[in-house]
């Protein structure tokens, strides 16, 4: 088993922010000790020696697949709308995305 | 006519044709049993009554105008709620889409509608489909037919609890570890995971796009066949989907001969961790298979022990971007937005963690953390070259055995609660499904009898080469055949009546 990685409660608060999600304070310790014990089963990955094996993303032997460049029928703009939780003029309306308030 | 309930999809569509029952009454015999079961299984998150009765009409009157019908036309079926389905609820079992109705169908629901299938509802799951008891879904667990008190497995276990308790002869599922193929093997039920690309992609709301994979979930495996032949094929709009022929899985389903095949046991799929009746009836199986004249052999695939920790780097890491679009902007919840003047990031970040529960929660920062700088070459770098090594296991032993075998899941149904916060001992039950994910091969499970020790169904795994998913079928019916005439009756037949 290689080393087991160390997560902090400030590194799950890091993880959290880059993930976008808003952790509730009290909730960061349960999430950094179940992590912890994932990273180090997963950790184990680490034994295999793969210097010079190739890595793989993905099952198929596919590299780029292109379709010909013509009109086709999609959503009018109501149907791709009917999902969002607010909308305005036709489009989706979201909160103010600059800092300043 | 309660009868209608136990036929085999085969049997439905022959009672459609003929005439024998029309469509609609096969559809409402299946919504009274939802309405009669479903409270304790909770197989369903929706129930389509009204559209499921039009298609049923439909499939009636394009018999009554003397149209041809398709094989499984008036059949219905149970759709996984990660599929979409145009103006249904689809929700993923997450709160963060609770509400969202599709504006389209994915390619596997289209190719049923066109088929007359009859689609009864959305089935319930781990949310975005990570789990392995249906636990982890916003809407509660699913419950096993077999004893309400277990797990069902997951994430399809709806689906296959829905196939099991009598309330649709199929259902779709999706498998990107395990997910049609151990909730088949703890519910006495045949699930089979396609070769990757075989089945379109489009409207399946991602996971691991690189391991998911929809398929069939059926009681019988001719009926499973019969559906994957419906839904397989090319599809220009899934870029992954594979452009070759189907192989024929509904002629090998018939043909059930597996006189001079060889077939492999891996040895690494046996052993610690394995219950000892899910061993036992795996051993009786191979020597009814033996006795049908098929050469067995052990096969050792020495990555095997390494597939489960690739697979949990991987899968984080492919998920923490896939569930990215969840973030309350352009579909489904949005949380805090009244709560001061945030930004958009601030109301993101609330949605996230309103909407998300625990294990979608961890598998995304755990796919952060190993795709983030100074840890993506130790994490996901070094678990894509096993995931390589994995594949190079798979091809050698292909070159002595033309499919592999081994128990589909280690144990038998658990119970509810048992391993919901122990995510590790959560992830073990995918030890055995995990490898042919990574690959891209086929699997099959199927019921391989029930285990002495606890009277649950066992489920034993078969996998083939990439595009030769037409040997699950050969291999699984002929095991089915000779099971069947050891018991006697279905194994379905054993479980209490709910």
């Amino acid at each position: 088993m290689s080393d087991t990685p160390s997560i902090t409660r400030a590194d799950v608060a890091h993880l959290a922010s880059l993930a976008r999600i808003d952790l509730p304070p009290e909730s960061l310790d349960h999430y950094a000790e179940q992590l912890a014990v994932i990273l180090g089963a997963v950790a184990q990955v680490a034994e295999v020696a793969a210097d010079d094996i190739p890595p793989m993303s993905h099952p198929l032997p596919l590299v780029n697949v292109f379709r010909t460049d013509e009109v086709r029928p999609s959503l009018t703009s109501d149907e791709a709308l009917s999902g969002a939780p607010s909308v305005e003029s036709d489009r989706f309306r979201v909160p103010r995305i600059l800092d300043e308030a | 006519m309660s009868d209608l309930i136990r036929l085999t999809a085969a049997e439905t569509a022959a009672a459609v044709a003929s005439g024998a029952a029309s469509a609609v009454e096969v559809a409402q015999a299946h919504l009274d049993r939802i309405s009669e079961v479903d409270e304790r299984v909770h197989a369903f998150l929706h129930v389509d009554t009204e559209g499921a009765l039009a298609a049923a009409a439909a499939v009636d009157s394009a018999r009554a105008a003397g149209a041809t019908l398709s094989p499984l036309a008036g059949v219905p079926l149970a759709l996984k709620d990660v599929m979409t389905q145009k103006g249904i609820p689809t929700t993923c079992g997450s709160r963060i889409l609770e509400g969202w109705r599709p504006p389209y169908d994915s390619t596997v629901t289209a190719r049923l509608k066109a088929a007359g299938v009859v689609i009864l509802g959305k089935t319930n799951m781990d949310e975005f489909a990570m789990g392995s008891s249906t636990e982890h879904s916003a809407y509660g667990p699913t419950h096993n037919p077999w004893d309400l008190d277990r797990i069902p497995g997951g994430s399809g276990g709806g689906s296959a609890a829905a196939v099991a308790a009598f309330e649709a002869p199929l259902a779709i599922g999706t498998d990107t570890g395990g997910s049609i193929r151990q909730p088949a093997a703890v519910t006495g039920t045949v699930g089979v995971k396609p070769t990757y690309g075989a089945v379109s992609r489009y409207g399946l709301v991602a996971l691991a796009s690189s391991l998911d994979q929809a398929g069939p979930c059926a009681r019988t495996v001719l009926d499973a066949a019969l559906l994957h032949a419906t839904i397989a094929g090319h599809d220009p709009l899934d870029s992954t989907s594979f452009d070759g022929p189907v192989p024929d899985v509904v002629g090998a389903a018939l043909r059930a001969d597996v006189q001079g095949m060889r077939i492999g046991v891996v040895k690494e799929l046996s052993g610690e961790g394995y219950q000892a009746g899910v061993q036992q009836r795996f051993d009786e199986a191979v020597a009814l298979l033996t006795g049908m004249g098929a050469e067995v052999v052990e096969v050792s695939c020495p990555n095997f022990p390494y597939a489960l920790a690739a697979y949990y780097l991987i899968l984080p890491s492919e998920c923490s971007s896939n569930l990215a679009k969840f973030d309350g902007m352009r579909f489904g919840l949005r949380v805090g937005e009244d709560d001061g003047d945030p930004s958009v990031e601030q109301v993101m970040g609330r949605t996230r963690a309103a909407g998300f529960g625990a294990e979608a929660i961890r598998r995304i920062m755990l796919g952060t953390y190993a795709l983030s700088a100074g840890y993506y070459d130790a994490y996901y770098g070094q678990a894509q070259k096993v995931r390589t090594l994995i594949a190079r296991d798979f091809a050698a032993a292909f070159e002595q055995v033309d499919v592999l075998i081994s128990p589909t899941a280690p144990t038998t149904a658990f119970k509810l609660g048992e391993k919901l916060d122990d995510p590790l001992a959560m992830y073990l039950n995918d030890v055995a499904t995990i490898p042919a994910n990574l690959a891209g091969i086929p699997g099959m499970s199927l019921p391989a009898g029930l285990a002495p020790e606890d009277g649950l169904p066992v489920g034993l795994q078969i996998m083939a080469p990439a595009m030769a998913d037409d040997r699950l079928y050969n291999v699984g019916a002929a095991l089915e055949a000779a099971l069947l005439s050891n018991w006697g009756r279905p194994i379905l037949q054993e479980a209490p009546s709910l």
